[in-house]
């Protein structure tokens, strides 16, 4: 019984608290972003604005759950659950402190990679089913952006199983103990970064949702909380991508004095903070450089640095 | 690669910039003079009306929100019966102060005028006029064209200079 429990409170911990925290991303993001674009943002629903979220969430929730009529229903319905889920699925392995995770996978990354490839069928089939010029656009978007830039995402993570000899997070963040791995890897780090920004297609690669050319890409026929979900599922990506550069290259729960979990929540939020500064700062290639970006310049770069890993583990051993 | 970096870099420091916002109901933006507001129509320093009725400003009115009706006193003297200015069709261009002859409609710095019904919108004289001269405090209109009163016509008393002829081009 007890070998029950305890996951299962486990399980519901993480997700109430990650569901949460993408809820609450939603109002960081709009005061950081007005924070730098020199403005105030939310700050009217409660003390500095924080109960703009809860404004929203009832918003949200109030509004009509429409499914247009032309659409393929089923699937229709089915697409922001298939994105909610992967990215949650995904928070399974994540360590967020000794003791603290749903399970210790010893093929970790392998299913991260796995889920996160999964996103992309919701997003192909919202698009699809929306059966919308815009939505297949972006749908279509999606899946070119998804599959190019998956390829170098996972081969920026080889050099640090190279480095550890495993899969499994936990024990990844265990041996980085002395070093935490963006010294050695720091173009890993960059490379897996920049997969990460195309990976949850935030702006500058948030093609698939352009606002200016395709209305809002493959969910523009969503509304009310359906448009949430991927909504929050777009944020719960960010939290994911941030957790994984912190449990790979910065050492997870790593650090002096404070207790672990505070050390990896400060570290995701340094990431996450990064991923709305990018947002701030940049504006949005076309998407035939952004191809050619992953294929002829990640790509290689990130085999590059497969190799020079390789190579150095064969000198040093 | 280094420019998007810089960009970043720059972006960053925003955030010590000073704040463009005004929080509007508790701080409010300092307005120009010549803010283009709420119209009121003016009195002369005697306190009586400036507005002479003479339909210019609904003529040069683009979305035909003023309506007036003239009348005229006893003796002589024009001036409106009602005045009505619909300020849901206003779009506050300035064109009817501009074409006034005898500066009675003014534009002021005020926009607070939101209102729950759209009937509320709609000014009447009452509602316009104001107890003072507005932007032009010596201007009087009646002691540069004169006026007639009963039993004698303009520049016809004693000591009476005859009036400016506005027609006339010599000076």
């Amino acid at each position: 019984m007890q070998g029950v429990i305890t996951p299962l409170i486990m399980i519901i911990a993480i997700l109430v608290s990650l569901t949460t925290m993408s809820a609450g991303l939603i109002w960081m993001e709009r005061r950081l972003l007005a924070l730098w674009q020199d403005r105030y943002g939310p700050n009217r629903v409660g003390p500095f604005g924080l109960l703009q979220v809860v404004a929203d969430m009832l918003k949200i929730f109030a509004k009509e759950d429409w499914v247009p009529p032309f659409s393929d229903r089923f699937v229709f319905i089915l697409a922001p659950a298939v994105i909610m889920s992967a990215v949650l699925f995904a928070f399974a392995v994540v360590p967020f402190a000794p003791g603290i995770s749903v399970i210790d996978l010893d093929i970790g990354i392998l299913f991260f990679l796995a889920m996160s490839s999964l996103n992309i069928y919701g997003i192909v089939l919202a698009g699809w089913a929306s059966n919308s010029k815009y939505s297949l656009l972006g749908g279509v978007r999606g899946a070119a952006q998804m599959l190019s830039y998956e390829v170098f995402m996972g081969l920026s993570l080889m050099g640090v199983v190279m480095l550890v000899g495993t899969f499994n997070l936990r024990g990844i963040v265990e041996a980085q103990q002395g070093l935490w791995f963006f010294v050695p890897q720091f173009p890993a780090l960059v490379i897996f970064f920049i997969a990460g920004l195309a990976e949850t297609h935030r702006i500058p690669f948030d093609l698939p949702e352009a606002e200016n050319e395709l209305v809002a890409g493959y969910h523009t026929e969503y509304s009310g909380m359906k448009f949430g979900m991927f909504f929050v599922g777009e944020y719960l990506g960010i939290v994911l991508i941030s957790a994984l550069i912190t449990t790979l290259f910065f050492g997870g729960w790593l650090g002096p004095v404070l207790p672990p979990v505070i050390w990896f929540l400060l570290k995701t939020m340094f990431f996450i903070m990064l991923f709305i500064l990018l947002r701030a700062a940049l504006p949005r290639p076309r998407f035939g450089q952004l191809m050619s970006f992953g294929w002829k310049l990640m790509l290689p770069l990130s085999l590059l640095n497969v190799l020079a890993t390789g190579a150095a583990l064969l000198l040093l051993a | 690669m280094l420019s998007i970096l810089q960009s970043v870099w720059k972006m960053m420091l925003h955030a010590f910039r000073e704040r463009v916002t005004v929080q509007y109901p508790d701080e409010k933006p300092v307005l120009a003079p010549r803010y283009r507001g709420r119209i009121i129509l003016s009195r002369d320093p005697d306190g009586l009306e400036r507005c002479v009725a003479c339909y210019l400003c609904a003529a040069a009115c683009p979305v035909d929100c003023i309506a007036l009706q003239a009348d005229e006193t006893v003796d002589g003297r024009r001036y409106p019966s009602f005045f009505r200015i619909n300020f849901s069709r206003c779009i506050f261009c300035g064109y009817c102060e501009e074409a006034c002859p005898t500066y009675a409609i003014q534009l002021t710095p005020d926009y607070e005028m939101s209102e729950y019904k759209r009937p509320s919108l709609v000014y009447e004289k009452k509602d316009l006029l104001i107890s003072g001269t507005g932007k032009y405090p010596g201007y009087w209109y009646y002691k540069v064209a004169g006026a007639a009163v009963k039993g004698k016509d303009k520049g016809d008393g004693l000591e009476e200079e005859p009036p400016v002829d506005v027609r006339s081009l010599m000076p």
